[in-house]
């Protein structure tokens, strides 16, 4: 049985002009051991649909879904007690700003000890011995002294450490993490994330990543899911998305990132014309039809998943006309 | 005329900062004996990470900032002799955020023409028409002059930090991270719309960023910062197809592209920072740098003359490229 089953998400979002679908019905599994990669731009829904699994949402925002399951428990149904029970023991978050996302007028090792002292009745001197392993496991020198340091004291990489160690306390089934590395240098990002491989083999964690980076996801991920306006457009292992990319909408963003060696310096690179459409209201047919160039009149309707290779779905209808296009 | 348009001449800034009560203030330097020369049309790119000083020295080559030694030459005449209002003719800057390097109470039309009004060209009316050949020039619908920032994606705001930095024709263009708040997708297109001014209106642009695939796209010459330092100073080529200094190979190997094959990449740099308050002789470098000899911990590294920049290690020929090699 499957870690995670999500199946037709919805998250919605009440405004004066009707309801605003940010989410539309996103399913996938999650094995333990496995990472999966949400990959989308600003306003995709993908950092609501992992909000929404941690059942974080503000309370004006509406989770629907026909399925919601972890670790075999009903997750649609539980009342907030369970899931604060689950919450930083089971399944733990990494979130994106390091800066904002630590409480500035507590001390690492307050903030460390706190969830472990929460979920499991172990003594305060146990609880440290846990957060200095785990902080010299993330790469922290002098871990006893940073303990009774306070968050401006670090720089951001230490901080972004802190911040996986604080998820690692509980040693959680799944750990989701938010662009867990946009805000840090190039040189530490790599060494995050292989922070963060290494820890979740170790640990056999699953792991949900989101992030907007295709060269992170392509590097990191055993899945990806690509998000565009609240839908997922294209899934599948990452091999086969990101060697045979199908849906217009990967072609596009993969041809927008320069790739040294590959694009001719200096050429234009490829662009997606418009904007994201407007997600008030059900949208019938495909979102992206406004920005595709190879839209045609049954894109307005159903939209089927077609199946180049096991695993590997695709949410369009010009599917087989742009196999020849390629 | 002559060649080089904008110069700097073992430029260094330094500042104070206030240790905390009682314990007096010690010397930060941002900007350690900076030399460089910007030839008139080429795209000179200065790549570093966060606290290597490349605000700072954008900072004073906009006349914002003084230099604390050293001098900024602008067609071989000082920057410290002209008046501030000379200056932004000749050099204006592309900001990273276009959220807050725009005023939010000023329409489009009044962002735009602000630079005309402040060096007093025109009247009302050829300020309008100018400002609507701006807008058509960086791609921005002419409804659009009446709207205000607040209305705008990101990509529409850039586009108006463009078009406002660009309305007095100026020779020199800063850059600084122009596209490292955008997606994926609006990058690409801003990144396509500073080529195509560049050819258009011959600009020399000065383009800071931490983003390597962005420069190997667009940059003729690369100066990478290190902590105040230039370390390596090459031809775009060059520097992709041969690093010389340790730094600047973390740097290349740091690029994730978006390739499943590749794996994460081992950098084998260390996370310590060197201080930016201790004025050490050595490298600075040293602390992260997997081939540290004893020598670079105490003595300045010597600058070493490539057939197209330098570089400055201590690492000789041979040992650099057994390093390359491997």
């Amino acid at each position: 049985m499957a870690l995670l089953d999500v199946q037709n998400l919805v998250v919605d979002i009440p405004t004066q002009r009707g309801v605003f679908h940010a989410v539309r019905d996103i399913s996938f599994t999650l094995e333990r051991g496995e990472t999966l990669a949400i990959v989308g731009e600003s306003g995709s829904g993908k950092s609501l649909t992992s909000l929404a699994l941690m059942n974080l949402l503000p309370k004006l925002m509406k989770r629907k879904a026909a399925r919601l399951t972890f670790d075999g428990n009903d997750l649609l149904d539980m009342p907030e007690r369970g899931m604060r029970k689950l919450r930083g023991d089971c399944m733990a978050m990494i979130f994106q700003e390091p800066m904002t996302s630590l409480n500035p007028a507590y001390t690492i090792g307050d903030q460390l000890t706190e969830a472990l002292r929460c979920h499991r009745s172990v003594s305060a001197s146990a609880a440290r011995d846990r957060a200095v392993q785990l902080l010299e496991r993330v790469g922290i020198a002098a871990a006893d002294r940073r303990l009774k340091q306070y968050p401006h004291q670090l720089s951001g990489g230490l901080r972004q450490r802190v911040m996986i160690a604080m998820a690692l306390m509980c040693s959680p089934d799944l750990i989701i993490a938010d662009e867990p590395t946009t805000a840090l240098d190039v040189t530490i990002q790599a060494q995050i994330l292989r922070l963060l491989a290494d820890l979740k083999k170790e640990f056999g964690m699953a792991m949900i990543l989101i992030s907007h980076d295709l060269g992170v996801v392509a590097r990191v991920a055993d899945k990806v899911a690509v998000m565009y306006a609240g839908s997922v457009v294209e899934s599948g292992p990452v091999r086969p998305v990101f060697n045979a990319p199908s849906h217009p909408y990967t072609r596009g963003l993969l041809s927008c990132i320069p790739v040294p060696g590959r694009t001719a310096p200096g050429a234009p690179l490829g662009a997606i014309p418009g904007q994201l459409p407007n997600l008030i209201g059900w949208l019938e047919g495909c979102t992206f039809r406004d920005r595709c160039a190879f839209a045609a009149p049954e894109c307005a309707g159903e939209i089927p998943t077609a199946e180049p290779e096991p695993g590997h779905e695709v949410r369009c209808v010009r599917l087989p006309a742009l196999a020849g296009a390629a | 005329m002559s060649d080089t348009v904008l110069e700097l001449r073992d430029v260094t800034r330094r500042f104070e900062v206030s240790q905390g009560a009682f314990r007096g203030s010690a010397m930060l330097t941002a900007v350690s004996h900076v030399s460089l020369q910007v030839r008139r049309g080429e795209v000179f790119a200065l790549v570093g990470e966060s606290g290597s000083g490349k605000s700072t020295l954008a900072k004073m080559l906009l006349g914002l900032l003084p230099p604390s030694s050293g001098e900024i030459l602008i067609d071989n005449a000082p920057l410290s002799r002209r008046n501030r209002v000379a200056v932004a003719r000749r050099i204006q800057p592309i900001f990273q955020d276009p959220y807050s390097s725009l005023n939010p109470r000023k329409s489009i039309a009044q962002l735009v023409a602000l630079p005309l009004v402040v060096h007093g060209v025109g009247d009302r009316a050829s300020r309008r028409a100018k400002v609507l050949e701006m807008l058509d020039m960086v791609g921005l619908p002419r409804r659009l002059l009446d709207a205000y920032p607040g209305q705008l994606s990101g990509g529409q705001r850039q586009r108006v930090a463009i078009a406002r930095a660009l309305v007095m024709r100026p020779e020199v263009v800063i850059c600084d991270e122009p596209t490292s708040a955008l997606d994926v997708s609006v990058q690409a297109q801003i990144l396509n719309l500073l080529l195509e001014l560049k050819r258009e209106l011959g600009l020399t642009y000065f383009f800071i960023s931490h983003n390597l695939a962005v420069v190997e796209h667009l940059a003729d010459r690369v100066a990478v910062m290190y902590l105040g330092r230039i370390v390596e100073e090459r031809s775009r080529a060059g520097l992709f197809a041969g690093p010389r200094h340790p730094y600047t190979r973390a740097l290349l190997d740091s690029v994730l592209t978006p390739d499943p094959e590749l794996g994460l990449p081992d950098t084998q740099i260390g996370a310590m920072m060197a201080n930016p308050m201790s004025d050490d002789s050595g490298c600075p470098f040293a602390p992260r740098c997997p081939s540290a000899m004893d020598i670079c911990r105490t003595t300045a590294p010597p600058v070493r003359t490539l057939s197209d920049g330098w570089a400055t290690c201590h690492l000789n020929q041979e040992q650099e490229e057994a390093l390359s090699a491997s």
